[in-house]
């Protein structure tokens, strides 16, 4: 093992990855393509719109959020049941236009809306949760030239953390890839 | 005119496409966002004018509100048997304009209309402004309106719940959860552009607010997968919310025993109104609003055309509600009901019921013609009177219905003050000012959302319509 792989190990925790910078649509899915294919598995695309594709093209499971969504939507509706039942039945009974206690019927608009408003912000506020946000900084926003990534670029990231990752051989490999540039991004 | 947009090269062609062909990621980042990020010395005049008759507009709206908690509700002229008059009138024109923002955002994103994705936005923003406007009018209605909470079911010391069997307390869970989750799906659709305004910012009062707003979006891959999936359950609650809102606010009528409110067909026909006269108001904002800000090839001549072919249809449907409510009353053989309809459009109101039949159904027919529906401001001004005729729709509903309902000693004749009347266009003043905040300081248009359309375009042609038309057209003409 020479010196120079040595110092570069040391030198690895703060290392975030490196970053290849792409134009087009096409050249990130080819590029995630044989990214994946080659064995990486700490990787992950910057692209200023949703690519249809792209998270299948990075080996990325589906999403589980529809599952939180549906159990805390169900529990919003049943939430909102049991309020007006406990509420009309038990802690305050009220007879009301001659109904019965458990007018069930009178209460279904409200755990409708219970069921919506549960679902909406667990959908909203899970999805942010599991993507890490609010989070101002994060290291890829080192990379040179990543101003434009919400703009017209597409940027591919090999962390350092990936268990094939090697500062020489992968940065041979994106080179491979044709990218615009190959920037080595810091923590 | 649009200065802050920068200069506009060629004179620009109308387009009948979703978005005009060649469209770059980057170009439509420079057409929306440079007039956000423009520096104050920038603002175009128009803005400035716009914006100073709605500030003063708002102030009207904040004397009148003033004068409504220190005096108190008096002030009005809802009284017996009018108890409710032009508040609710304006509660529900309100509410009802918001409805298009949230079709347009959610129905058609479920239903994969690609020409949504350019209008979207400033239709939320019309929704949100418009529920705040609709949500102050009940809650200062309530005559206390510091003790608004006790709406809202918590635990208190009195021992005491909301009335749940009541549709007044039904409408309150309705219009809480439509702005909040409005609010919501506005905001998460906002994170992308944001993020964008961040990279972009010059100053550091614009790094900083925009830095602050986009959460640290970075547009990865697994966040954009989420996003998505999000962004559509987001939609797909709020598709059905928004018919629910308009029919528990339909059912505040059709409950009561009143003849012209007690009619199953409301809930359906409240909610078709709703879409009719939200999507007036969204060709009333997009006409001026495209042009001023040099949009057109983004907010094409396609999205005037679809808006207006929906409002067509759902103004086609509120007719066959005023039809189906003269023949239930014929046809129920009730004579309360009889004379209300006979009321309604001979008895001493009836220019409100013509005039609205003129705004709702004729003046709606010139839009089965390509032409009108592609002459931006021919579909500006019937837009204008479809909602004064929407506005008419519910005086005459609401009011006429309770003038003269069953014993004849209860009859009496409903007059509006000039609080009335200052409280309702101010309101206009709280929403247009809101409005031009918003075009101000946020994009009108959701670029990330646009870039995706621009790449189908490029790609795919996301317009099979449109392709099958022109082929179908060519074909014709060789032969």
């Amino acid at each position: 093992m020479s010196s120079a792989t040595l110092a570069r190990t040391a030198s690895a925790p703060d290392l975030h990855g490196l970053v290849a910078q792409f134009d087009s649509v096409e050249a990130i899915r080819e590029a995630s393509t044989r990214v994946r294919d080659a064995g990486y598995t700490k990787i992950d695309a910057y692209t200023p719109f949703p690519v249809e594709g792209l998270d299948l093209d990075l080996g990325m499971k589906p999403t589980r959020l529809g599952w939180v969504v549906l159990i805390m939507g169900i529990t919003g509706g049943l939430g909102g049941f049991f309020m007006q039942w406990y509420a009309n039945t038990t802690h305050y009974p009220l007879v009301s236009g001659g109904k019965p206690l458990n007018s069930w019927p009178n209460w279904i608009v409200i755990m409708y809306e219970c069921t919506i408003l549960f679902a909406g912000l667990t959908a909203a506020i899970v999805m942010l949760v599991r993507n890490g946000l609010p989070r101002p900084y994060h290291p890829i926003f080192n990379t040179p030239g990543f101003a434009n990534a919400m703009r017209d670029r597409f940027f591919l990231c090999i962390e350092a953390r990936d268990p094939k990752f090697d500062l020489d051989s992968t940065r041979a490999f994106l080179e491979g890839l044709s990218p615009l540039v190959i920037s080595e991004v810091e923590k | 005119m649009a200065v802050a947009a920068g200069k506009r090269k060629a004179p620009f062609k109308e387009t009948n496409r979703v978005i005009r062909p060649g469209e770059t990621y980057g170009g439509i980042d420079d057409a929306v966002l440079t007039p956000v990020l423009a520096p104050l010395t920038k603002t175009p005049v128009w803005w400035w004018i716009g914006f100073t008759i709605s500030a003063a507009v708002l102030l009207v709206y904040l004397v009148s509100v003033v004068k409504l908690i220190t005096t108190g509700i008096g002030i009005f002229g809802n009284n017996i048997p009018v108890a409710w008059g032009m508040p609710i009138i304006n509660f529900v024109w309100w509410i009802g304009i918001g409805h298009a923002g949230t079709l347009i955002s959610a129905a058609l994103l479920l239903f994969r209309q690609p020409w949504r994705t350019t209008v979207n936005r400033f239709a939320e923003a019309m929704t949100i402004f418009a529920v705040v406007c609709a949500g102050l009018y009940p809650i200062l209605h309530l005559g206390r309106p510091w003790v608004f909470y006790w709406l809202v079911p918590y635990p208190n010391t009195f021992g005491l719940w909301p009335q749940f069997r009541s549709p007044l307390d039904w409408d309150f869970f309705a219009i809480g959860t439509y702005f909040t989750i409005s609010a919501v799906f506005w905001f998460i659709g906002l994170i992308p552009d944001l993020a964008t305004l961040r990279d972009r910012a010059k100053t550091k009062a614009q790094q900083l607010l925009y830095g602050l707003l986009a959460l640290g979006w970075n547009g990865s891959a697994k966040a954009w997968q989420r996003y998505q999936r999000a962004y559509l359950l987001l939609a797909a609650v709020s598709f059905p919310l928004v018919l629910s809102v308009h029919s528990t606010i339909a059912m505040d009528f059709a409950a009561a025993q009143l003849p012209g409110w007690n009619n199953t067909i409301m809930p359906p026909y409240f909610v078709a109104g709703a879409v009719f006269a939200g999507f007036a108001m969204v060709l009333i904002l997009a006409v001026p609003l495209r042009k001023a800000f040099g949009l057109e090839h983004l907010v094409t001549l396609r999205h005037l055309d679809n808006a207006s072919k929906l409002m067509l249809a759902t103004g086609m449907i509120v007719v066959y509600g005023y039809f189906i409510e003269i023949f239930t009353a014929w046809y129920s053989g009730v004579e309360f009901e009889r004379y209300m309809i006979w009321n309604r459009m001979f008895g001493d109101h009836a220019v409100f019921f013509w005039a609205l039949i003129f705004c709702n159904f004729v003046a709606i027919q010139p839009l089965w013609f390509r032409k009108v529906r592609q002459s931006p401001w021919a579909l500006f001004f019937i837009a204008i009177i479809v909602s004064v005729g929407m506005w008419l729709e519910r005086f005459v509903i609401f009011v006429v219905s309770l003038t003269k309902d069953f014993l004849i000693s209860s009859w009496a004749d409903y007059v509006s003050t000039v609080w009335d009347w200052s409280l309702f266009i101010g309101s206009l003043g709280l929403f247009s000012t809101l409005f031009f905040l918003f075009i101000r300081l946020l994009p009108s248009i959701a670029t990330a959302e646009t870039k995706e359309t621009a790449y189908h375009d490029h790609h795919h042609g996301s317009d099979a319509f449109e392709h099958a038309r022109l082929e179908y057209f060519h074909a014709e003409e060789t032969a």
